[in-house]
């Protein structure tokens, strides 16, 4: 659809709130500009009205990140699963899902190939956003499975590496070791490398990475989003940590994912040779 | 493969011209057939203009899904695939259907107590999908035998039920049950249940359609809830989401959600009365003191056992419920004006249908409800044990 669904229609734009006035006037979509991108939100109305996260959480800054480099947000549906980032996606201006808590792929997977069916000549990207808990382990059949089946669905984990909103249980994705609630005398086996699964598994592009840099976040999102659409499957694996459940203070996120840029989030990328070509020639065409 | 642009006004993508309910369900010439119900499944889908539809295997409804994947290969379904589980396909098809699709799928028993959290994510979603239930048996110990203790698991899912005795009912109601869940002033899941083996397995003669005949496609434009395409503006961009806050709008907007949910499927009475003619299907003898109450199977059996009591001289009649939720209440009690002893004979050792007979008639009716007879784990119900039960009543205390 074009964006013309996010036009007010007049005779109510005296009772709109100001957001959906910003949203139309000044939010940015594939017909307004080439390359959506970090670059554009100081002056741009985001996709992400607010949110209720702790305050400083590194998921919310994530998220608008993933928001920003979407290439074609008015035909993108994110599918989400429950978590912290559940509290967010009420306040985002698209098609977005939540419906059980582990699910997510298969939902997404049939979103996905309904609109494929139904609208064979529009573009419609479908992207999955959930937490560790909800990737790696209640759903990690169903993220494997979509996966192995070549969905053409783009995968974002928000690692913060531990169940956050039921109050900071160990998860498959906690490095082992650590301390947290249910593992109390420190986690028993191994961080999950859920990147590395995503490429045995099929992915045709798999990143592990921590959100310190927007414009990293940003690129990946939109390369990832495009393999998806022209190929198969491909993840994101995001540190987000969890600022609540490590001790830190509201401004100390940036810092603990710079950290990790060089620890357990040392940067991981696997581009498939056919995800390679596809992104040299979508970068000839002036769209990455 | 088709393709669904190439749908006109008049024929559908797979070049069937476009009917209603009514002239696919009343008006149509019919020709005769002998199959199964799994078969025969495959002729409704073949004729309701589906769009999709998610498989997994198990017994008895495996073979039904198999021939809906032959309707995919042959053009007549959009999307179809297998899952990788029930709880998974279930995910899955919510996911079509919220994205605008008439979908479809099928399972039993261990299949549907997998999906289990679905089934209310589905009719809280309200999402108009249709479950076939070839109603098994639940582990412990394992078995793939016709049993339907399973239905009660799904009775407060928030869903609608039906239940068909046979395999004309199982085409009939197949058919009818998108219709009806499509409603916009309904809009909530559908199960269809039949027992399985006993009616998936069992060949009848039925009257079908002709098969260059499908219904309309489905407007997910007419839904209540808008379809997750991206066509509309999205309606959820709120400032204040409700959802997790601890506050009495979001108590009130969960609670009055669950009230909605239960209130639509009771807006599905007036159409399943149209379509189905009847919530309740009553035969034998009108004036009859003794009624048997029963859905599915046990229905038939009980017409076997009003049958051999006529034999008796002894008057009964059959009062088959062909809707459980919404529970048919004023239908049964009308039916049950002038009986004295009315037995609910069930495949299940629970009798989780004489315990719904009875909630809805509590204070209502002066009927005795007797539970029974019961059988369970793959057993049959000879006309014989449901006599028996009902010659014990007559003559307590001196055999049957
Ligand atoms: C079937 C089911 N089991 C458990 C839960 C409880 N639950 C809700 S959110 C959550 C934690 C989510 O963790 P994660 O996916 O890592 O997201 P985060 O909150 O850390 O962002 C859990 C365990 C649930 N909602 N549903
Ligand atoms: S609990 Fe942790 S992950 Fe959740 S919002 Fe707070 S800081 Fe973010
Ligand atoms: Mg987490």
């Amino acid at each position: 659809m074009g964006t013309h669904i996010y036009k007010i229609n007049p005779e109510f734009r005296d009772i709109m709130p100001k957001e959906i006035i910003d949203l139309e006037e000044n939010a940015t979509w594939s017909d307004t500009t080439d390359k959506r991108g970090i670059k554009e939100l100081p002056e741009t109305k985001e996709l992400l009205e607010e949110h209720s996260l702790c305050a400083g959480c590194p998921e919310a800054a994530a998220l608008r990140y993933v928001l920003a480099a979407l290439p074609k947000p008015e035909d993108t549906v994110i599918v989400n699963s429950t978590g912290c980032t559940s509290l967010m996606f009420p306040h985002i201006a698209l098609h977005t899902v939540h419906s059980l808590f582990g699910n997510q792929n298969a939902v997404a997977t049939g979103i996905k190939r309904v609109l494929d069916w139904r609208f064979p000549d529009i573009e419609k990207d479908v992207v999955v956003l959930a937490g560790d808990g909800a990737t790696v382990d209640i759903g990690l059949d169903y993220t494997l499975q979509s996966f192995f089946r070549q969905e053409n669905i783009t995968t974002i984990c928000f690692d913060n590496e531990v169940y956050a909103n039921t109050g900071g249980q160990e998860s498959g994705a906690t490095p082992k070791g650590q301390v947290f609630k249910m593992a109390p005398t420190g986690k028993k086996f191994e961080k999950v490398k859920m990147w590395e699964l995503a490429v045995t598994s099929g992915c045709h592009y798999s990143m592990n990475m921590t959100a310190s840099a927007p414009k990293a976040v940003a690129k990946a999102v939109r390369e990832a989003i495009f393999v998806a659409r022209y190929l198969g499957p491909t993840f994101l694996n995001i540190y987000t940590p969890c600022i609540l459940e490590i001790g830190l203070n509201a401004n100390e996120g940036l810092r603990e994912m710079k950290e990790q840029d060089k620890e357990r989030f040392a940067a991981f990328k696997f581009v498939s040779p056919e995800a390679e070509e596809l992104l040299a020639k979508l970068k000839e065409e002036g769209r990455l | 493969m088709s393709k669904r642009s190439d749908m006109t006004e008049t024929k559908n993508w797979s070049g069937q011209t476009l009917v209603t309910a009514d002239h696919m369900l009343f008006e149509a010439p019919r020709t005769k057939h002998f199959m199964t119900g799994s078969e025969v499944l495959k002729e409704a889908v073949k004729r309701c203009t589906v769009d999709a539809s998610v498989s997994y295997p198990i017994t008895p409804q495996s073979e039904a899904a198999h021939l809906i994947g032959e309707l995919w290969a042959e053009g007549y379904v959009g999307v179809y695939f297998r899952g990788e589980n029930e709880f998974g396909v279930m995910s899955e098809v919510a996911g079509c259907a919220m994205a605008g699709a008439r979908t479809i799928t099928t399972t039993s028993g261990p299949g549907t107590l997998r999906a289990m959290e679905n089934f209310a994510q589905w009719s809280g979603t309200r999402i108009p999908c249709q479950l076939i239930l070839m109603a098994r048996g639940i582990n412990s110990p394992l078995t793939i035998q016709p049993d339907n203790l399973e239905v009660s698991y799904m009775l407060e899912t928030g869903c609608q039920i039906w239940y068909a005795e046979n395999v004309q009912e199982l085409f009939d109601m197949s058919i009818a049950a998108f219709v009806v869940a499509e409603k916009p002033d309904v809009h909530v899941p559908i199960i269809t249940v039949v027992d399985g083996f006993f009616v998936s397995h069992t060949r009848e003669s039925v009257m079908l359609p002709e098969d260059d005949i499908a219904l309309f496609p489905y407007d997910p434009y007419k839904a209540p809830l808008p379809p997750i395409d991206s066509e509309t503006p999205p309606g959820r961009f709120l400032r204040d989401p409700f959802v997790m806050k601890s506050n009495y709008i979001s108590y009130a907007a969960h609670a009055s959600w669950q009230w909605e949910i239960r209130s639509a499927v009771e807006r599905s009475v007036p159409y399943a009365k149209h379509y189905l003619k009847g919530l309740v299907h009553v035969t034998g003898d009108a004036d009859a003191e003794i009624a048997f109450i029963a859905c599915g199977t046990a229905s038939y059996q009980a017409k076997e056992a009003n049958r051999e009591l006529s034999k008796l001289g002894i008057k009964s009649k059959v009062i088959k419920l062909r809707t459980i939720r919404p529970f048919p209440e004023a239908e049964l009690l009308e039916a049950l004006k002038g009986v004295k002893t009315a037995f609910v004979p069930e495949f299940n050792v629970v009798g989780w249908l004489e315990k719904d007979v009875k909630r809805a008639l509590y204070g209502k009716c002066d009927t005795e409800i007797v539970g029974g007879p019961r059988v369970a784990g793959g057993m049959s119900m000879p006309a014989e044990a449901i006599l028996r039960e009902v010659m014990e009543k007559l003559n307590s205390g001196k055999g049957a």
